[in-house]
């Protein structure tokens, strides 16, 4: 009896990995088409452009020959059909060679790494923040509904759902950074230092307004979802048995509350990459803050298409990996899911 | 047996919840009204009447774990002490025990062990394990998560959770529906045994022959109140006292199998007095002026005037 | 006195009255002529006072009819933009649900598609696709609030598919077209509207923010994410009314939006009657 078991849980065993593992290459596959269709449709609207990326640039560098600009014609492949032009963009794209920041005059791929770094330290920062707050706030709207804490906590967060980020921004600005001082007006290091010599201290600094600026404005989400499963969870037949067993309501939050709410809200705080990156685009522009997303606007504003084209993909990624994330926890965290019922 | 003290007195209990209805009114609903019952140690009453008649509102109101928006009117009393707030919060789980229908009353994320264990600490799961061996529930049940129980496995856990309380009144609400006739047979000598070992066990089911069969005593339940308690022999018989009884009775297929006419009334839209009146072939004028009181007549008791 | 009102019937009134509140706030902007903002620099870089509620700027505007206007602007580039992607939600969202496999394949696909790309980019490359401008700004919010209510009225509709009464309607041979008109959209009609009322907010907030990274409308629309946009040039002169006082009032007015559909979709959904 018992080897037969042993032998049926080392089947659950591998075949949890099977289903896993064709579940991640199902979600890889998937994702791979949606970059080939973000690729094909950014393309296209960068093409519909009434902007010349040749006159862009020549009004950028200034000075250009006639030759010069011929063999930038070339390069940009203005007078071939787009369909070709797509081609050897996305043959460039394939060999590593996202092209040239008309920007900042280096390969987009350096720029985006090196602002990726700086986006991510924000993005990380904010992400956990709010993820913490949100669940905790969450858990105790919805122990004390519809009393005074939920009703205050609740309408919290709509009012902080309706704040645009970068007015909370500079309102931030203008009170700790202008009025109080307490921290410096903007960038991610400060001015006239080179890289190297920036302490962490220093760092931390430049990134905590940004930081609470973008948690604030995302642990609202977390934390109305969160009640909601857990009013869910307390209207179940199941808590209605752990109450008529004496269970009082701290019992029930830490063995039934937590253990049903943990993964929904895991999950949607994966699949939220979008908004957080929407948002350091706002937050960073407000701050100055070297990132991706204040890259990303600058990108368009001046017209640096091979920039604007690199990071709209690489941003498609970054959510891609967050939904990636999200579902297949549930595959392997939900026994319903992983002992299969499913 | 009556010569013993009552284990559970409920006298004129009334359950209301603050509903708003289709239109922009807010009013009261009255599910249960009037409701009179006492358990004694050692027997088994069934509280059986149809669907939808707020039956499983019941063992929330003794248990004290009605919904926030229920009001709660009346008197309970549990080994001759009135039965407060406080009382249920310290003896339910312990002393009145509950025992619910199926396996969606139990955590879908918690394997079945530490579930039927509890949140007592330390974990009773010796005592746990012996009553899962007695119940012939298999070693390794204690690590399975409830979807991968099967229908009896998970009202042996359930029941099991109840005698792990030692529990002297055993609520058991619905606990045969979707069973086959031995599943439901099985089920229910169960709590003859629990009886049998001197507890009192309330059986609230719709199911009229099992509960003939296990019962002592029967209470129906009728559009929220109990409109008659007698011994499980007069069911046998057919010597019933009060007329939706009666037509109950006739309605068994053993009986003739004669439909009663007319629907319960909705909770939302209760006749002023007798709630059965206006589908009782005897009515008169009396019945229908105001709610008619408990009489005790041969040996039950029976909320109409013209019983014999 | 009459008996005091229950709380459907205050969820109603309240409703009514935030309603008048967006459409005066609305009317406002619309109404100021311009010359009521125009330049006046004998009155230039001043702080509130009782002449001039929100201060003015650096070219002596009255800041508070500055931000109605702005208002009015976001507000209407807003409604026009939800409108635009609640009627595509509902045309994807039926096609989806009624249409065949591949169909709803391609439609779910694109919702997948949408939902993948951040926002704010796929705004900034639709915007830098139509050279900017009013244009580019209803295009980039349009594309990218439609998803949402989309699902929502896919499940609505592949719900009431399964119905007996729509079976029924279908046996006794009515049309699929008749289905649509007498069952499927007299049955989405609430749905529609909340979510309409509901992405407001959203389409409002993302005007402003992509007005204020420098997309969307010219300078001279003073729309109210440019105000705050322009305002930050003047933070450390000390003029912090130009940034808190507008945006305010655009926080007080989304906020007032987004509670007015939700007491909408209170008051049209019967379920929560009972809440």
């Amino acid at each position: 009896m018992g080897a037969a078991l042993a032998v049926k849980g080392s089947v659950m065993m591998t075949s949890l990995g099977v289903r896993t593992g064709r579940a991640f290459l199902n979600h890889l596959l998937k994702t791979l088409a949606l970059l080939l269709a973000v690729s094909v449709i950014a393309f296209a609207l960068v093409s519909a452009s009434p902007v010349d990326p040749v006159q862009q640039y020549v009004l950028g560098v200034g000075g250009v020959s006639p030759e010069q600009r011929l063999e930038l014609e070339e390069y940009w492949g203005v007078n071939d059909p787009p369909v070709q032009r797509y081609l050897a963009w996305l043959g460039a794209l394939l060999h590593g060679d996202f092209g040239q920041s008309l920007l900042y005059r280096r390969p987009v791929l350096e720029v985006i790494g090196e602002r990726f770094a700086n986006s991510l330290a924000l993005m990380l920062c904010a992400w956990l923040f709010s993820g913490l707050i949100g669940f905790a706030l969450g858990c105790v709207m919805g122990m004390s509904r519809d009393r005074l804490a939920d009703r205050v906590i609740k309408k919290t967060c709509y009012i902080l759902s309706s704040v645009p980020t970068f007015w909370l921004a500079l309102v931030f600005l203008l009170i700790f950074a202008v009025w109080l001082g307490w921290f410096p007006l903007g960038f991610s290091t400060p001015i006239g230092m080179r890289n190297e010599d920036v302490t962490l201290a220093q760092r931390l600094h430049h990134l905590f307004l940004p930081a609470l600026t973008l948690s604030l404005m995302s642990f609202s989400n977390i934390a109305l979802h969160t009640r909601q499963k857990l009013v869910d969870v307390l209207e179940s037949e199941y808590v209605l048995f752990a109450r008529a067993r004496g269970e009082g309501a701290w019992s029930i939050l830490c063995r039934h509350g937590l253990r049903n709410i943990l993964l929904p809200a895991l999950t949607l705080q994966f699949a939220s990459f979008a908004e957080l990156f929407g948002g350091s685009v706002l937050a960073e522009n407000v701050f100055s803050y070297p990132g991706l997303g204040s890259a990303v606007a600058a990108a368009g504003l001046n017209s640096d298409v091979p920039l604007l084209l690199g990071i709209t993909l690489f941003s498609t990624l970054f959510v891609c990996t967050g939904n990636l994330i999200a579902n297949l926890l549930y595959g392997v965290v939900d026994p319903q899911i992983r002992e299969g019922r499913a | 047996m009556e010569e013993k003290q009552p284990l559970l007195e409920i006298s004129d209990l009334s359950v209301s919840f603050r509903m708003y209805d289709g239109s922009l009114e807010q009013r009261q609903l009255q599910v249960i009204s009037s409701l009179s019952l006492t358990v004694y140690p050692g027997e088994i009453l069934a509280v059986a009447g149809s669907s939808g008649s707020g039956k499983s509102l019941l063992a929330a109101a003794i248990l004290g774990i009605l919904p926030a928006n229920a009001a709660v009117g009346g008197a309970m009393r549990y080994g001759g002490q009135p039965l407060t707030p406080e009382r249920q919060r310290s003896l339910r789980g312990g002393e009145i025990a509950l025992v619910p229908q199926s396996v969606a009353y139990l955590d879908p994320l918690m394997k079945v062990g530490r579930q039927a264990d509890g949140h007592q600490k330390p974990r009773p799961t010796a005592r746990r394990r012996e009553l899962f061996r007695r119940f012939g529930l298999p070693e390794k049940t204690e690590r399975l998560y409830p979807f991968q129980l099967s229908g009896g496995m998970a009202r042996r856990v359930l029941v099991s959770t109840a005698l792990l309380a030692d529990a002297q009144l055993v609520i058991a609400d619905e606990p045969t529906p979707g069973m086959g006739l031995e599943q439901a047979k099985e089920a229910l000598s169960m709590f003859r045994e629990m009886a049998d070992e001197g507890r009192g066990v309330v059986l609230i089911t719709h199911d009229i022959d099992l509960a003939v069969d296990f019962a002592d005593r029967i209470a129906v339940f009728y559009a929220g109140t109990t409109v008659e308690t007698a011994p499980a022999e007069d069911f046998r018989q057919g010597a019933l006292r009060h007329p939706y009884s009666q037509a109950l009775w006739r309605a068994l297929p053993q009986n003739g199998f004669q439909p009663i006419p007319g629907f319960q009334p909705y909770a939302g839209s209760l006749p002023k007095g007798c709630l059965f009146a206006p589908r009782c072939p005897h009515r008169t004028a009396e019945c229908e002026a105001a709610p008619p009181p408990v009489r005790t007549l041969r040996d039950g008791e029976v909320r109409c005037i013209h019983a014999t | 006195m009459r008996q005091r009102w229950n709380r459907r019937q205050r969820l109603l009134a309240y409703t009514m009255l935030m309603l008048l509140a967006v459409l005066a706030a609305f009317a406002a902007g619309v109404l100021i002529p311009e010359s009521a903002v125009a330049p006046d620099f004998a009155s230039a870089k001043l702080p509130p006072s009782l002449a001039h509620p929100f201060g003015t700027d650096w070219l002596g505007r009255d800041l508070f009819l500055r931000t109605l206007k702005g208002l009015s602007v976001s507000l209407t580039v807003g409604v026009a933009a939800s409108l635009i992607s609640a009627v595509a939600a509902v045309l994807t969202g039926v096609a989806a649900a009624t249409g065949s496999k591949a169909v709803d394949g391609v439609i779910t696909w694109l919702i997948d598609l949408v939902m993948g790309v951040p926002h704010m980019v796929l705004i900034i490359l639709i915007s830098f696709a139509c050279g900017r401008g009013l244009k580019g700004l209803l295009a980039g919010i349009a594309v990218t609030h439609w998803t949402g209510l989309a699902r929502l009225i896919r499940a609505e509709v592949m719900q009431l598919r399964g119905q007996p009464y729509i079976m029924a309607s279908r046996r006794l041979g009515k049309s699929s077209g008749w289905v649509l008109t007498h069952h499927l959209l007299p049955h989405l009609a609430p749905q529609f509207f909340v979510g309409l009322v509901l992405m407001f907010p959203h389409a409002i907030l993302h005007e402003a923010s992509v007005s204020f990274l420098g997309y969307g409308l010219p300078p001279e629309q003073p729309a109210i994410g440019i105000i705050l946009s322009e305002s930050m040039k003047y933070l450390s002169a000390g003029m912090w009314w130009l940034a808190v006082f507008p945006g305010a009032l655009l926080v007080a007015v989304v906020l007032l939006i987004d509670r007015l559909g939700e007491n909408l979709r209170v008051i049209i959904d019967p379920y929560s009657a009972q809440e």
